[in-house]
């Protein structure tokens, strides 16, 4: 066992932090500035980012395990990048490892509205609400289709009409509707059907990289907090000098590094743990981060202030942005529900799988 | 970045899991009853003869010169028996380790590590808890001795201790930090009583009060420099807040395993609620585990004695209070709801209320919880003083 970041892994990091520091937003303005975002797009692009989880041989193994796609998640969380990471990432995935080709342009994946699951198709149809994760860039989306043996990937385009616009909760990743009339095409060149098996994997890597998007947020809400309550003067000093104030950032501090560690395993176990095993790592860091994250956010805008209740104060983005990231393949309550099911218990409320809305 | 083990861990979880089969004492989860610290020590002894303790401690004072990711493997399989933790003292080692001589550290350390000789810390005083350096017990010299006068509180194992670490003043005319030494002092001898405290739980094995009236200690038993006892201290407790260095992620999983068994051999028993909380209790305790490996495997780049503990304590305790709730939820607040049955032992409650009520201490000792988020604030998050 040796759970430090291999001196590769810390050059990842450090390329990424380099990336987003300098073409992330520092400011909610600048989130109107195409050609900042455009440059962090490039960025993102020329760094093969999002085909991590791509197919690297004719083996079908990915480029990288999902400890390199937490460790990018992470750092684009950080600093709030609003260009597409999570959706690519999860589209590359579907297609590996249905052994189909790499995508030819940008791609994300369709979910059911609610973010928990996959979106399916039933006897051809799209469920009535059907969603685009994190589509800025992508004019298609990945969807399931019922095919012998399991399912296959399907296509379909995303809108990109007026209903792109507002962005939802997450003003960094925009989530756009899939007109539930469109039509879906079956991916040709699918070499494997997937499994429930297989798709459980993908659903670890899903909540995983979601985790670390997680983690990401909360260190920098901490992170602008605390230079705020340093800069901050009310009774002729720092606020950062009160205790109260003082013991609200220790816990958002200590709440993030216990969400580090559950997401780093959850990372780690993408690739090393069975399928099984995998979720329910990935589940129960997902209850953790999750938990922590809204509690940590609201924190940021609380020692803000006044200022934090801005639309100009970037508190509330890494709020918005955790908002997002919990609700992708499952929030708190869907989550525990896993754990406790791994466990051998029903979480007493419903069905642990959710019921009929899709697959996980 | 692995979380996996090497050739090499695996080999040995397989032994520590095979020897475990014969060797399980089946003691009550540790701190929730007096039969617990009954079989303390001869668990200590067990363990460690059959060398599953000490594992990352140097091999001249009885350790294993292990990498301290062994202690988390050790945690683990600890918990899957069911077995009770290993001794949590490991803080007492690394105090005397940074701070005694040579002469010192092969004195003293043989004998704790390998459970023969048992010690307590006499550190916190009636009127210097939080404030720990506003103790006023006295040592003065006398000839080649120090004579101590003195009152000590919350002294863990005081009742069995063979030596008391002790933090007392030696140099009173020095600002208050500076004035402080420490000294290994014999428990057996005239001129200190012990009184047992009674917790909330009902236990009165753990803590104790000590009163030194006249004890006497060698000048040669200080470990380290005259005034240099509140830079021991600051070690010691550094390392007391790390769950890594208690082994108490092995403690937590235990509880959770039994919380677990008896929810799911009675599911109609429990509803949504207490499965919440237990869903919690597994969440948090898992976590620990994690952070412990974590926080283990930054030691391969050398052992170091900074705040970082503070944060750990914080989640320790978070986990041993989750663990709490769950055990309240699961066992119910009357005797009869308790499916745990009584076999946990738990002096005049039942066993999970026992667990409750004892998780309510994890917030107060080794640095209260508003003690720890003064020193992330400042020292880690780099706030003003206030």
């Amino acid at each position: 066992m040796d759970v430090r970041l291999s001196p590769e892994q810390r050059a990842l990091r450090d390329s990424a932090a380099q990336v987003v520091e300098r073409w992330g937003p520092h400011a909610a303005g600048q989130l109107d500035d195409t050609e900042r975002r455009a440059k962090l797009d490039a960025a993102v692009a020329a760094a093969g980012w999002r085909e991590l989880r791509a197919a690297a041989d004719e083996d079908g193994a990915p480029w990288a395990s999902g400890v390199e796609v937490g460790i990018v998640a992470e750092e684009l969380g950080r600093r709030l990048a609003d260009v597409a990471f999570l959706g690519p990432t999860l589209a590359a995935e579907l297609r590996r490892l249905a052994g189909a080709p790499p995508a030819p342009a940008p791609e994300t994946v369709a979910l059911v509205s609610d973010l928990s699951a996959l979106a399916a198709t039933v006897d051809g149809a799209l469920p009535p609400r059907t969603v685009a994760l994190d589509a800025q860039g992508s004019s298609t989306a990945l969807v399931l289709v019922p095919a012998a043996g399991g399912l296959s990937i399907g296509q379909v385009a995303v809108d990109r009409g007026p209903a792109m616009a507002p962005a939802r909760v997450d003003l960094t990743r925009p989530v756009v509707d899939v007109d539930a009339a469109a039509t879906v095409e079956v991916l040709p060149h699918q070499d494997r059907v997937l499994t429930g098996t297989v798709l459980t994997r993908w659903t670890a890597l899903g909540l995983a990289a979601a985790c670390a998007d997680l983690v990401g947020t909360m260190r920098g809400a901490v992170q602008l907090t605390c230079d705020y309550a340093r800069e901050r003067r009310q009774y002729g000093r720092p606020i950062g000098s009160f205790q109260a104030v003082q013991h609200l950032l220790a816990d958002a501090h200590v709440s993030t590094e216990g969400s580090r560690s559950a997401a780093l395993h959850a990372a780690w176990a993408v690739d090393a743990l069975e399928p099984t095993d995998a979720v329910a790592a990935a589940a129960l860091a997902k209850a953790y981060c999750a938990r922590a994250a809204r509690a940590v956010c609201e924190t940021a805008i609380q020692v803000h202030g006044g200022i934090g209740n801005t639309w100009e104060c970037l508190a509330h983005l890494h709020l918005r942005r955790a908002l997002l990231s919990t609700d992708v393949l499952g929030g708190v309550g869907p989550s525990l529900a896993r754990v406790l099911d791994h466990h051998g218990i029903s979480d007493g409320i419903g069905d642990a799988s959710g019921g009929e809305r899709g697959l996980r | 970045m692995d979380f996996g083990d090497s050739p090499e861990e695996a080999a040995f979880r397989l032994r520590l899991r095979d020897w475990l089969r014969d060797n399980n004492p089946r003691l009550p989860a540790s701190s929730t009853s007096d039969e617990y610290w009954a079989g303390h020590a001869a668990w200590h002894q067990a363990l460690y003869d059959a060398g599953f303790f000490g594992l990352s401690w140097p091999t001249a004072i009885g350790g294993h010169g292990r990498p301290s990711v062994y202690e988390a493997i050790v945690d683990d399989e600890l918990a899957a028996a069911g077995a009770p933790p290993r001794p949590h003292l490991g803080y007492l080692v690394q105090g005397i380790l940074e701070h005694g001589s040579d002469d010192l550290q092969r004195r003293f350390l043989p004998g704790i590590v390998n459970g023969r000789d048992r010690w307590c810390q006499g550190f916190s005083e009636p009127d210097a808890g939080s404030d720990l350096a506003s103790l006023r017990t006295r040592a003065e010299p006398d000839g080649d001795e120090y004579v101590i006068t003195g009152h000590k509180i919350w002294t863990s194992n005081s009742d069995v201790a063979d030596w008391c670490l002790l933090l007392a003043r030696t140099h009173p005319d020095l600002p208050r930090h500076e004035g402080l030494s420490a000294f290994a002092v014999s428990m057996h001898q005239p001129g200190i009583e012990q009184r047992p405290i009674r917790m909330i739980n009902g236990i009165t094995s753990e803590f104790g009060e000590v009163l030194f009236d006249g004890a006497r200690v060698p000048a040669t038993n200080m470990i380290g420099r005259p005034g240099e006892g509140w830079k021991l201290a600051m070690t010691v407790v550094s390392h007391e807040r790390e769950p890594g260095e208690l082994g108490y992620v092995a403690r937590y999983r235990k509880l959770v395993h039994e919380l677990t068994a008896a929810v799911r051999q009675q599911p109609d028993h429990y509803g949504p609620e207490q499965r919440r909380e237990l869903g919690w209790a597994i969440v948090e305790a898992e976590m620990l585990r994690l952070h412990v490996c974590r926080r283990l495997s930054d030691r391969l780049d050398g052992i170091t004695h900074g705040p970082e503990g503070s944060i750990d304590k914080l989640l320790m305790t978070a986990v041993e209070q989750a663990v709490g709730h769950a055990a309240l939820a699961v066992g119910g607040v009357a005797h009869g709801a308790d499916p745990g049955g009584g076999d946990l032992g738990g002096g005049d409650d039942h066993a999970w209320l026992a667990v409750y009520l004892y998780s309510r201490a994890q917030s107060v000792m080794g640095g209260t919880s508003q003690i720890q988020r003064n020193l992330v604030a400042t020292r880690i998050l780099g706030m003003p003083a206030s």
